[in-house]
């Protein structure tokens, strides 16, 4: 036995060192062609494209051209302005309706929880064309004029993304210990003060983690946008699909499209960063 | 004097369920009572209910002869500390212990005075600026521990503080409970366990709970030496339960027979004339040598080395009736289906059984 474990060990890191290593490798390669294939070539050609002015010069000046038009400017401002405000009222509204579907027990407390599920595997554009028929000129209440407003682009996009929120927070607030919350009582924390000083620091990992996920995803929303048609609402993916597919000036097109892309490398980046930080907190707590 | 705590029939259902009978109990001021029973005996109940955490099913609950039945935890003042210690894991252990001084909007210089003071108290102080998870169980118990001492609360409840310990630690920590008990002496203490040394070493009183019922109260050596009812004798000091008959009781003194034989005992007082008797003989009250006209033959069933000793399973074999007994290490010991003599001590309590 201790002969057949010293071998397994001696041969160990031969075939760690060796013949594993080309084996790696090829198993490795299919994937990587795949990934190429229908991703890296393709966003190599979109920035190659931006590069490429309309009468076949390669150079800066589609670049200098697009960030210095002011409906780019816009564009950006209200990409920004409304990823921003969709995160803070998914925050808001995902964060209290979590709250009290964790801790005020009501019947259907636990139907409602997994509903959230449901909706989050919803296509965008479903809350859109039910907000058409609640809003809509024709619809239940009748109020076109908000729903083609930004205000009703940043409503659809909040009714659709708070699951989002809801989700990480509904199952951090679930990891709260009850022994804790009745502890922070008995000294003398009012509900209150237990839900601002224990409840929502224990939750902030995943409130942040949640709220990145819909900055992210606003950001590249697109399919609200477009079925709704709000009028004076130009985000960049919409920039992205005027410039591309309406007026066919696919170099514009494709330096909005790397902007966009870049903005949303670097939000994924804070995203998993604050994922892996609650995720070590969360390991180190439990242990 | 106004008992500290006091339950008048407090009762707890959970639906159908009921998972604490009504409660009658009194604690006196700076007396510690130790909750004793196991598992499902309704002992954490009855604390959460003190707590405030449940609301009684019915009854009432008093602290210094004011009813707080319908008060909210936070408005009892009450001292908890938890199995699990369920210390704030985002918030340092100063800030931990300092949790219910803000809640009381205490001067930020008096609070991190009390802060120091508690945490010196219990011989943490130089681990103010950890965060728990960067604590040993042990050292967490000991700022739980700081945490509800700092409001200075005049009543304070253990809920299996030490259940979460390893054996070693666990000693220890009964020792130190035991020096802190003796610096707070007007603190009423409420000791939840199902320990019974622990309940033994530190309490006043203890309070026996079985199947969600109030089985037994009395002071700990009464409880011990003379327990009134079978689960007493046997939980709290794991006794063999003997059945004999009762020949005479004479106020504290009984005559029963075993095996043809008559032993003295000590009734509880609680005797009832048509109810059969047990005498309670603890493990190592129980000596075991050769066989002889004054011990009763048994058989061997089982030998378990335990460190210090032995523990032998036996069956008195003119009774029927099985027996463990701990006996010192020797080098003569018993081996599986040896017959042997085992000889019962006089003056072991004698309790009513099947009651």
């Amino acid at each position: 036995m201790t002969g057949l474990a010293l071998g397994t060990a001696a041969l160990a890191p031969a075939r760690r060192g060796t013949r594993p290593r080309r084996y790696r490798i090829g198993w490795l390669l299919p994937p990587a062609i795949v990934v190429a294939g229908f991703f890296g070539y393709p966003l190599v050609l979109v920035i190659l494209q931006s590069f490429t002015a309309q009468d076949g010069s390669f150079g800066l000046s589609v670049w200098t051209q697009v960030l210095s038009s002011p409906e780019f400017g816009r564009a950006v401002w209200q990409t920004v302005l409304l990823a921003l405000g969709s995160t803070v009222g998914c925050v808001l509204l995902g964060g209290f309706l979590a709250l009290v579907v964790a801790f005020v027990p009501f019947p259907g407390a636990t139907l409602l929880a997994r509903l959230v599920d449901t909706v989050l595997a919803f296509p965008s554009f479903l809350i859109a064309l039910a907000f058409t028929f609640l809003y809509g000129g024709a619809g239940v209440f009748g109020t076109a004029g908000f729903l083609y407003s930004p205000w009703g682009v940043l409503l659809a996009e909040i009714t659709f993304y708070t699951p989002f929120v809801m989700r990480p927070a509904l199952a951090a607030f679930s990891q709260v210990p009850s022994a804790q919350l009745d502890v922070a009582a008995s000294l003398g924390a009012r509900p209150g003060r237990v839900l601002w000083r224990v409840v929502l620091p224990e939750a902030l990992p995943s409130l942040a983690s949640g709220a990145c996920l819909v900055l992210l995803l606003t950001m590249n929303e697109f399919g609200i946008v477009l079925f709704l048609g709000a009028k004076g609402v130009s985000t960049l993916p919409m920039l992205v699909y005027g410039k591309g597919i309406v007026t066919f000036d696919f170099p514009a097109a494709s330096v909005v499209a790397v902007v966009n892309v870049v903005l949303s490398l670097v939000l994924y980046t804070v995203y998993r960063r604050v994922v892996g930080r609650g995720g070590r907190r969360a390991a180190v707590d439990a242990a | 004097m106004t008992p500290a705590v006091e339950f008048r029939g407090v009762s707890v259902h959970f639906g159908a369920t009921q998972a604490l009978a009504p409660l009658d109990l009194s604690v006196a001021r700076g007396e510690t009572l130790a909750l004793l029973g196991p598992s499902g005996s309704g002992k954490s109940t009855a604390l959460k209910a003190l707590a405030g955490f449940l609301r009684p099913s019915a009854g009432r609950v008093l602290l210094d002869g004011q009813d707080v039945t319908d008060l909210p935890p936070h408005r009892r003042g009450l001292g908890v500390v938890v199995q699990s210690y369920a210390l704030f894991p985002h918030q340092r252990v100063a800030d931990n212990v300092a949790f219910g001084l803000k809640a009381r909007k205490m001067r930020r210089a008096d609070v991190t005075q009390r802060v120091g003071e508690v945490l010196e108290l219990v011989g943490m102080s130089e681990y103010a600026r950890r965060y728990p998870r960067e604590l040993s169980g042990g050292q967490q118990q000991r700022v739980a521990l700081a945490r509800a001492l700092a409001i200075r609360p005049n009543v304070l409840l253990l809920d299996e503080p030490l259940s979460a310990l390893d054996a070693a630690l666990r000693e220890d920590m009964v020792a130190e409970l035991l020096r802190l008990r003796a610096e707070l002496p007007d603190t009423t203490l409420i000791y939840v366990t199902h320990d019974q040394s622990e309940a033994l070493a530190l309490a006043d009183r203890i309070a026996v709970l079985r199947d969600s019922r109030l089985v037994e109260l009395g002071p700990c050596e009464q409880l011990y030496r003379r327990p009134a009812t079978e689960f007493t004798a046997s939980f709290l000091g794991a006794a063999n339960l003997i059945p004999v008959e009762l020949v005479r009781a004479d106020g504290s003194v009984a005559t029963v027979r075993l095996a043809g034989r008559e032993l003295s005992a000590e009734p509880s007082g609680t005797l009832q004339p048509e109810r059969p008797v047990a005498l309670g003989v603890r493990p190592h009250r129980i000596s075991v040598g050769e066989p002889g006209p004054d011990t009763f033959p048994a058989l061997v069933r089982g030998v378990q080395w335990r460190g210090s000793g032995y523990r032998l399973d036996l069956r008195l074999t003119d009774e029927v009736c099985d027996l463990r007994a701990e006996v010192p290490d020797s080098p003569v010991l018993p081996a599986v289906g040896d017959r042997v003599g085992v000889s019962i001590p006089d003056g072991c309590p004698l309790v009513g059984v099947g009651g």
